[in-house]
Order: structure tokens, then C-alpha cells, then sequence
């Protein structure tokens, strides 16, 4: 796990001109996505980003910043993040357990 | 409950021995060699997000959470328990988990902070040290601001905006109330608790009075002309309860000066409101141990560092949630949540001698209107000028024109947040 996640923060690191961060360091905005995503619950319909394919979290984050993916609220949040910023997080998420 | 007083206080005898030889030792705290100790004082969603974010981060880090209350009893959704839509039992929560994820609970009430010994008194006399401290009191009511309102008026005109035995009067004196009662909600001055608390309260309330009380009527006295997600409210009161809510704004004379809670009635420059149920939510400012802490400014609030939380006037002290000063955050749980994971953040990382990189954080607070009509605002932040400001471009509210059916995903997702966000903190 410790392996993958140094891949995982090596790939961010490479794949964007953000500042270097410890692997377990959550990126801007990135802590704050588990208020409503931590998943696992009961009764929620709000899906689980933790482990998640980082490819598709970034993907679907730009869809909602674009408005090509349909959102109530994640198309205001989405606003919020750069490119570099969206990538950056679906990383961390993907590399949670 | 898990956490007895007994093991809490051996718990803590034990560190603070252990606080006493590193005292002696060196005059500094020695963290290369011991891990560090956090204490964190006030477990809602503020203090009890970060003590578990912080024995996640780094499970060496000795966290303990000082809360005197032995049970949680959560705000979001306590409207719902006001409008008979909801048990108060669903809005309990314990720190059985939390205390079983290796953090010490302390169940007693922090009396003194003396922030440059590192200590904090206790209720029963004995202190904890701590290498940073992170203060998340929540709110005091002001019981000095609005003459006539103490809290022995509270007990006649409830303000149920500390949700418990209050949520419950309130409750109470609503179903006691005969048809063609009128209701009033007193609404403060920014800032507050909860924003759109009393404009969703004003909704719920007149869902009930609609279905169990339809001659009723609920008026709104607000010291502001502007409000949360007002356009939204607005339309909703229209098209769900209309001829019902009646908003008065401070130019409309809608600022309470006074109460008498012998008569029931709230005081304005433009006439006095007698009710059959006064609802008044008072001024506030942050929870009192803040205060004592030297983290408070004239505002009574608490001025943080945006990347860190730490008090600009209280070293080594962190405040969160309600109680700080953060800038466009509203004081929200949401916000809490995501101000105690990156003050969990920072704090590991300050005190490994790193140091904290901006952070950026999230709020979304959802609002119901009815049941199954849900709203929302929600925003992007980040550190500049000192203070926490809105991400320019995010951000925003609910769209003003929206089908029923977009209204009831954002009531079922206000539900699953609420879910989700006490899973995390209490589960």
C-alpha cells in the first residue's frame, strides 16, 4: 500500500506544477470531499470516492466544472479547481482506503 | 457509554506525569523524542472531526477530546425535529468509536487555558498539557444583548439553536398551540449559527401549521435585509405555504429590541408582536472557553490564520467551527467538518516541523423547504488577504427555476450528508 501510494503521489508530483506534497498530505480541497463522500453509510445516495479509479473522479469532476455531467450541487464545487487541483485530488481520493 | 470518568481521569494522570517529567526535562516540548499531545476541546462536528483526523493522520499523535457531555445532540436536521418530522434520538450521537480509535475522552468541562504553561484546567481541578491545543466550542448564546432575553426567558421563548432539551420546548409549544396561532421567529445579526437556520425552520414550522394548524400564521422578525439563499426561501414560502410565512425585514422594522416573556412579546421600533409561540434566536459569540483561552477579539469571535487555523492572538491554540472567524465560511457543520480535517493537516504537519501548505476547502449546506424540497448553497475557499475567501467563479446556490423532482434530489442528498457526516465523525 505504502508503494502504491508513493507511485501514486510521484505520478501527481509529475503530472502537474503543484507543490510537492508528502503522499499522505491531502491536496487543496481534497480533505473536505468526505463530509458528504465517505460512503459506506446507510441510507445515503452520495457514492463513495475513497479507492475510486482516479481517471474517472477527474473526468467526471471537469464534466461537472463544464456542464457536460448534470449536477445539483457538484457543478458549483467543481468551479472551484484548476485542472492541476482536479487531478491532484482524484489521486489522493483514489489512493484512500 | 464506553468512556468512564475513572479511565478518562487515569488516562490523563498518566499523561500529565508524563507532560510533568518532559516539563523538567527541558523547558521546550521535546517532539522528535515523545509523540506530541493535541487536545482538543469540544466534541461536535468541529472538535470531534479533528481529533479523529488527527489519529488518522499519524496514530502516534496523543489526541484527547475534552467534552463534558456524554451524548451529542446534533443541529442540522433538528428542524425537522421542531416540524414532528424526525426523533430527536436520531439526532444523538456517543463517543463510544471515537474513544476505541485510540483517542483519550475526557468527559469534563475545560475550565482555564493557560496558554503559556500549555495547560488546560479541568472541572474536577486536575489540567492536561498539550503541544497544541485546538479549541472547538461552538457557540455561546448572548444572554446580555437583547434586553428582556436571559436564560430564564429561554425556558418560555425557546431559541432552540442549541438542539436538545429546547428543540424539544419548542416542539412542545407548537403542538400546544390552538389553530390560528401566530408564530415568531426573532432572527439575529450576521454572523450566527447556521445562516439558513431560521429561514428552514420558518419553512418547516409552516409545513406543520399547513398540515396540523392551517389557520395559523408565522412571522419572521430578522435584523438583516438580506439572508441566506433568500430568493430560495422566498419562492418556496410562495408556491408551498403562501399567505402563511411573513418575513419583516430591519428596514421594515423587523429588529427585535426587547422581550417580555411574561406576555409573550417581541419589542420593535415599528410595534409589539404578542405570540402563541415565540421563537427567539438571540446574538452570539464563540463558546466561552475561547474566551478565557485569549483567542477571542472585540467581535467575541475568534481571528484565525487561514492556512492553519491558529489563533492570531493565542499561540499554539487552533480554533475551528463556529467559534472562529473564518472569513466567507459560513458557520456551518459542514464547514467545521472541513476546517477540523485541515487543521488535523496542518497541526501533523507543524508539529513534524513542516510546514502547512494553503489549503483550499469546501462548504455545502443543504436547506429543506418542505420534506422532499431541498436547497442548497455551497462554496469554494481559500487563504488570501488573511483570511479565507471565496474561490471566485464557484460556488453559489440552488438554480432559482428548478423541477420538483431536482427539489426532492437535494432533500434526499441533505439527508444522505447528514448520514455521511456523522458516520465519519461518530461511527
Amino acid at each position: 500500500m505504502k508503494a502504491l501510494r508513493a507511485v501514486i503521489g510521484l505520478a501527481t508530483v509529475m503530472a502537474s506544477s503543484l507543490p510537492v506534497l508528502a503522499a499522505s498530505d491531502p491536496p487543496p480541497g481534497a480533505a473536505s470531499c468526505s463530509g458528504c463522500h465517505s460512503g459506506g453509510v446507510t441510507g445515503s445516495s452520495v457514492s463513495r470516492l475513497n479507492g475510486r479509479d482516479a481517471g474517472e473522479i477527474a473526468t467526471a469532476m471537469a464534466g461537472f466544472r463544464d456542464g457536460s455531467l448534470p449536477a445539483t450541487v457538484m457543478n458549483r464545487i467543481a468551479k472551484g479547481f484548476s485542472d492541476d487541483e482536479l487531478r491532484a485530488m482524484a489521486a489522493w481520493l483514489a489512493a484512500q482506503k | 457509554m464506553g468512556v468512564s470518568r475513572r479511565i478518562s481521569r487515569r488516562k490523563f494522570c498518566s499523561a500529565s506525569a508524563a507532560a510533568a517529567v518532559t516539563a523538567l526535562a527541558s523547558p521546550l516540548p521535546v517532539l522528535a523524542q515523545s509523540a506530541a499531545r493535541i487536545v482538543v476541546i469540544g466534541g461536535g462536528f468541529g472538535g470531534a472531526s479533528c481529533a479523529r483526523a488527527l489519529k488518522q493522520i499519524d496514530p502516534k499523535l496523543q489526541v484527547t477530546l475534552v467534552e463534558p457531555n456524554r451524548t451529542f445532540t446534533a443541529c442540522p436536521f433538528s428542524n425537522n425535529v421542531i416540524a414532528g418530522l424526525r426523533s430527536i434520538e436520531e439526532q444523538k450521537f456517543g463517543y463510544d468509536k471515537i474513544a476505541a480509535s485510540g483517542i483519550t475522552v475526557v468527559a469534563l468541562e475545560a475550565t482555564t487555558i493557560n496558554a503559556a504553561a500549555r495547560t488546560v484546567g479541568l472541572a474536577d481541578g486536575t489540567s492536561l498539557s498539550y503541544d497544541r491545543l485546538v479549541l472547538s466550542p461552538g457557540i455561546e448564546l448572548r444572554f446580555d444583548a437583547l434586553p428582556g432575553y436571559d436564560e430564564a426567558a429561554a425556558a418560555k421563548m425557546p431559541h432552540a439553536w442549541k438542539a436538545g432539551e429546547q428543540t424539544l420546548l419548542l416542539r412542545k409549544q407548537l403542538e400546544a398551540m390552538d389553530d390560528g396561532g401566530l408564530v415568531v421567529i426573532a432572527a439575529p445579526a450576521n454572523p450566527f449559527r447556521c445562516p439558513p437556520g431560521p429561514y428552514e425552520r420558518a419553512c418547516l414550522i409552516a409545513h406543520y401549521l399547513k398540515t396540523k394548524k392551517p389557520r395559523s400564521k408565522l412571522i419572521i422578525l430578522d435584523a438583516k435585509d438580506t439572508f441566506s439563499k433568500q430568493r430560495l426561501f422566498q419562492n418556496a414560502w410562495k408556491e408551498l405555504y403562501p399567505g402563511m410565512v411573513e418575513w419583516i425585514s430591519l428596514s421594515q422594522g423587523g429588529k427585535v429590541n426587547a422581550v417580555d416573556p411574561a406576555t409573550n412579546t417581541l419589542i420593535t421600533d415599528f410595534g409589539n408582536h404578542t405570540a402563541q409561540v415565540a421563537n427567539v434566536i438571540p446574538p452570539q459569540r464563540a463558546g466561552r472557553i475561547a474566551a478565557i483561552a485569549g483567542a477571542t477579539d472585540n467581535t467575541g469571535w475568534c481571528a484565525i490564520d487561514p492556512v492553519t487555523f491558529e489563533s492570531r492572538s493565542a499561540p499554539n491554540i487552533h480554533v475551528i467551527g463556529d467559534a472562529c472567524l473564518a472569513g466567507a465560511m459560513p458557520k456551518s457543520a459542514f464547514s467545521a467538518n472541513a476546517q477540523a480535517k485541515t487543521c488535523a493537516n496542518a497541526i501533523a504537519t507543524l508539529v513534524a516541523g513542516g510546514s502547512p501548505a494553503a489549503p483550499k476547502l469546501i462548504n455545502t449546506c443543504y436547506s429543506l423547504a418542505a420534506p422532499d424540497y431541498g436547497i442548497s448553497i455551497a462554496g469554494v475557499y481559500h487563504p488570501k488577504n488573511g483570511l479565507l475567501a471565496d474561490v471566485e467563479g464557484a460556488g453559489g446556490v440552488s438554480p432559482l427555476e428548478a423541477s420538483r423532482d431536482f427539489r426532492a434530489r437535494e432533500a434526499d442528498y441533505a439527508q444522505s450528508w447528514f448520514a455521511t457526516i456523522t458516520a465519519e465523525v461518530f461511527g
